[in-house]
C-alpha cells in the first residue's frame, strides 16, 4: 500500500471533474423540484444523454456537438415524463421509475454499435498564465469546458431563482400550484419547461461520463449517479450552492475511493466501490430531519378542476 | 374543444380496460420499433408472444413461463402492498440479491452434508436476508424520516458490490479452477430447488408465489391490516384517525416485500440459476415494478401481468436467436408497456368532455 502516491493537488483537480456529472444532473433536478415536480427519471435521462452525446460525438468528431446532442436527448426523453405527469396526470413516482427503466433499455439499444470505440477528446480550456500558478493552476484552471459550464449553471440557477421574476414564478408554482394558477400562471407549461431543463442538464451530465470521465460507452455506465443526484437535491435543501457543496463532497469521495483502489489499500475493491452509496445513505439520514425546505407542492398532481 | 373532467368515482370499466389497452398500444408501438430496427413487426410480435406458447417448441418454453414468472410475481406481490400504501420500495433487486446470498451461503456452509433440513433452512436464511435489507430503509424512514425510495435504491448498488465480493471471495467454488462463482447448487441435492414435477417448471418458488398471492388477496380483502394498507394509500390523514400506526405499517410493507424478494432470490439461485455469480441476477427486481403496476396492484392482476412479462423474457430470447432482435429492444418494450399503462390510466379518474366550457 502506498498512500504517498495520492497527490492532494491532483486529487482536488480530479474531484472537480468527478463532481461534474452529479452537479449537472442535480442542478437540473433542483429546478424541476422547485417547480413542484419530482422526476425520478434522472438516471434514465442521464444514460440516454450519455449515449446520444457519445454517438453524435463519434459520428461528427466534435465533442461539443456531442454535448449539445446529449442535452437535446435528455430534454426529449424528459418530454415523455412531462406528457405522463402534466398531461395524463399520472403519478410522478411511478412515471419517473418508468422513465428510468425505459431510458436504460433505450440507451442499450442505441449504443449497440458503439461498444469499444474511443470518442474524440475534448481539449482543456486555456487560461494562459493562470494555469501556471502553483497549486491553484492545476486545481482550478486546467479543466475541460464542461466543468466550468457546471459552475456557471449553478451560479445562473441561483441568480435566476433568487433575483428574477421568472424564478419567482417558478417557485410560486412549486410552492402552491393552485394559487399560482389562480394568479394566471400557466402551471403545466412552466412545469414542462422545468422538466425539460432538468432533462437537458441530466443529459449533459450523462455525456460528461461517457465522453470525458470514462471515456467510452458501456451499458448502464451511469451506475446510480442519477439517483445520487436525486439524493443530493434533498441534501442541499433545494438550494443551488449547497448542491455544489454536496457534489464536491461526493466527487471527492468517489475520487478518493478510486485513488485508494489504485494505491492498493488493504480494503477489497468491492467495499471501496460501495462507499459512495453508503455515504449517500448516511448523509440522507443526517439531513432528513429537516423537510421544511421542500417545495410545498412537490410531487403533487395539478389539475385545474381541483 | 376537448377538456378533462374529474370523475366523481374512478371508472371500474377503465380500471380493467387500461392494462389491455396498454398492451395493445405497446404491441403497436413495439411493432413500429421492431420495424425501425429492420425486423418484420408482425413476425417479431408473433415470435415473442405466440412462439413460446403455441409454437413448435412450446413444450420446452411453457415450463419457462413458470420459472421466469414465479420470481416476478413473488416480488411484485410484496411491492404492491407498499405501493398501495404509498410506501415505495424500489430496491427489490438488492433484496433479491441479498436473499440469494444469505440462502446460498447457508446451504454452502453445510456442503457436502446431506439433510432434508438444509433447504428449509436456506429458505429461512434467504427470507431473512431480503427482510433485513429492506428493514434498513424501513427503520431509517420510521426513525429519521429518510426517503425510502433513495435508500432502498442505493442499497441495490451496495448489494451488487457485495455480490461481486462474495462470488469472487467467500462463496467462490474452491474446486472451480479459479473461475468466479460458487459451487453449483444444482449438483448439491439437499440445497437444490429442483422441479417438484419434472418437466413442468414447477419448483418451490412457484408454490411460494401462489401462497403469496392467496395470502395477499386475503390480507387485502378480508384483514384489518389490508384495510390499513388501502386507507393509508388513499387518505393518509383518515388512516391516522382510523388508528393506523404509520410506522408499523411502513415496517410491515417494506419487511414483507423484502422477505418475498429475498425468497425469490433464493429460489432462483438454488434452482434455475444454480450458482452465485456476479451476474446471476437479471433485473427481476426492477421488472417486478412493471408487473406490480400492470397488475393494478391486485394479486390476481399481478399473476396475469407476471406471466405476460415472463413471456416477453422467453419470447425475447427466441426473437434474439431467431431474428437477431437485440435484447435491449425487449427492455424498451417492457418500459413502453409501463408508459402506456400510466398514460391510459388517465381515463380511470377523468373523462374527456368535448364541447365549450360552461361559465362557472
Amino acid at each position: 500500500m502506498d498512500l504517498g502516491a495520492i497527490n492532494p493537488i491532483l486529487l482536488i483537480a480530479a474531484l472537480m471533474s468527478a463532481a461534474t456529472p452529479i452537479l449537472l444532473a442535480a442542478t437540473g433536478e433542483l429546478v424541476a423540484e422547485r417547480a413542484g415536480v419530482l422526476n425520478l427519471g434522472v438516471e434514465g435521462m442521464m444514460i440516454v444523454g450519455a449515449i446520444c452525446g457519445f454517438a453524435i460525438a463519434v459520428e461528427t468528431g466534435s465533442p461539443l456537438t456531442g454535448f449539445v446532442a446529449a442535452a437535446a436527448g435528455g430534454a426529449v426523453l424528459s418530454l415523455l415524463f412531462a406528457l405522463l405527469t402534466q398531461v395524463a396526470l399520472a403519478n410522478q413516482v411511478a412515471s419517473g421509475l418508468a422513465l428510468t427503466l425505459f431510458g436504460l433499455g433505450l440507451s442499450a439499444l442505441l449504443g449497440q454499435g458503439y461498444v469499444g470505440i474511443k470518442p474524440p477528446r475534448m481539449g482543456d480550456v486555456s487560461f494562459g498564465p493562470l494555469a501556471e500558478i502553483p497549486v491553484l493552476g492545476p486545481t482550478l484552471f486546467s479543466h475541460d469546458p464542461i466543468v466550468y459550464v457546471g459552475l456557471l449553471l449553478v451560479a445562473g440557477t441561483w441568480a435566476v431563482l433568487r433575483f428574477t421574476r421568472a424564478g419567482l414564478i417558478l417557485r410560486a408554482v412549486g410552492e402552491n400550484h393552485d394559487a399560482a394558477h389562480a394568479l394566471g400562471y400557466k402551471v403545466v407549461r412552466i412545469r414542462t419547461l422545468a422538466i425539460m431543463f432538468g432533462g437537458a442538464c441530466a443529459g449533459l451530465g450523462g455525456a460528461y461520463i461517457s465522453l470525458i470521465r470514462v471515456p467510452q460507452w458501456t451499458e448502464g455506465m451511469t451506475a446510480g449517479v442519477g439517483w445520487i443526484a436525486l439524493a443530493l437535491v434533498v441534501f442541499a435543501s433545494w438550494k443551488p450552492w449547497r448542491v455544489l457543496l454536496g457534489a464536491y463532497l461526493f466527487g471527492g469521495i468517489t475520487q478518493l475511493q478510486l485513488n485508494l483502489q489504485g494505491a492498493g489499500v488493504a480494503i477489497p475493491v468491492e467495499y471501496l466501490a460501495m462507499s459512495p452509496y453508503i455515504i449517500t445513505i448516511v448523509v440522507l439520514v443526517i439531513l432528513s430531519a429537516d423537510k421544511s425546505a421542500a417545495p410545498a407542492s412537490l410531487g403533487r398532481t395539478f389539475h385545474a378542476s381541483n | 374543444m376537448v377538456r378533462l373532467e374529474k370523475r366523481a368515482q374512478p371508472s371500474q370499466t377503465f380500471a380493467y380496460l387500461t392494462p389491455l389497452l396498454a398492451v395493445l398500444a405497446t404491441f403497436l408501438f413495439g411493432g413500429l420499433l421492431f420495424a425501425a430496427l429492420g425486423k418484420d413487426p408482425v413476425q417479431s410480435i408473433l415470435t415473442i408472444f405466440w412462439e413460446p406458447l403455441f409454437g413448435e417448441f412450446a413444450f420446452y418454453y411453457r415450463p419457462q413461463l413458470l420459472i421466469k414468472g414465479a420470481p416476478l410475481v413473488l416480488i411484485a406481490i410484496g411491492l404492491s402492498l407498499g405501493f398501495k400504501a404509498g410506501i415505495w420500495n424500489i430496491g427489490a433487486e438488492g433484496q433479491y440479491i441479498m436473499g440469494a446470498l444469505f440462502g446460498a451461503g447457508f446451504g454452502l456452509a453445510f456442503y457436502p452434508a446431506e439433510s432434508v433440513l438444509i433447504f428449509p433452512g436456506m429458505m429461512l436464511a434467504g427470507a431473512f436476508g431480503g427482510w433485513i435489507w429492506a428493514m434498513i430503509p424501513g427503520i431509517l424512514k420510521v426513525r429519521f424520516g429518510t426517503n425510502e425510495i433513495l435508500v432502498s435504491l442505493m442499497l441495490v448498488y451496495v448489494a451488487e458490490q457485495f455480490l461481486a465480493s462474495m462470488s469472487l471471495g467467500l462463496l467462490k467454488n474452491p474446486e472451480g479452477f479459479g473461475f468466479p462463482g460458487s459451487r453449483n447448487l444444482q449438483q448439491y441435492d439437499s440445497a437444490h430447488n429442483a422441479e417438484i414435477i419434472a418437466g413442468t417448471g414447477m419448483h418451490w418458488g412457484v408454490v411460494a408465489a401462489l401462497i403469496a398471492v392467496i395470502f395477499a388477496y386475503v390480507l387485502l380483502a378480508r384483514h384489518r391490516l389490508g384495510f390499513a394498507v388501502r386507507v393509508t394509500g388513499e387518505a393518509p390523514r383518515a388512516a391516522r384517525f382510523a388508528g393506523v400506526n404509520p410506522g408499523r405499517l411502513i415496517l410491515f410493507c417494506l419487511g414483507t416485500s423484502g422477505l418475498l424478494a429475498g425468497l425469490a432470490g433464493l429460489f432462483e439461485v438454488a434452482g434455475p440459476a444454480g450458482q452465485v455469480s456476479i451476474d446471476f441476477n437479471v433485473g427481476y427486481g426492477f421488472t417486478a415494478i412493471i408487473v406490480a403496476f400492470l397488475g393494478r396492484l391486485h394479486p390476481i392482476g399481478i399473476v396475469l401481468a407476471g406471466l405476460l412479462m415472463a413471456l416477453t423474457y422467453i419470447g425475447g430470447d427466441i426473437a434474439q436467436s431467431q431474428l437477431g432482435l437485440p435484447a435491449a429492444a425487449i427492455q424498451v418494450f417492457q418500459g413502453m408497456l409501463l408508459f402506456f399503462l400510466l398514460a391510459l390510466d388517465l381515463f380511470t379518474n377523468y373523462r374527456l368532455r368535448v364541447g365549450r366550457v360552461e361559465a362557472a
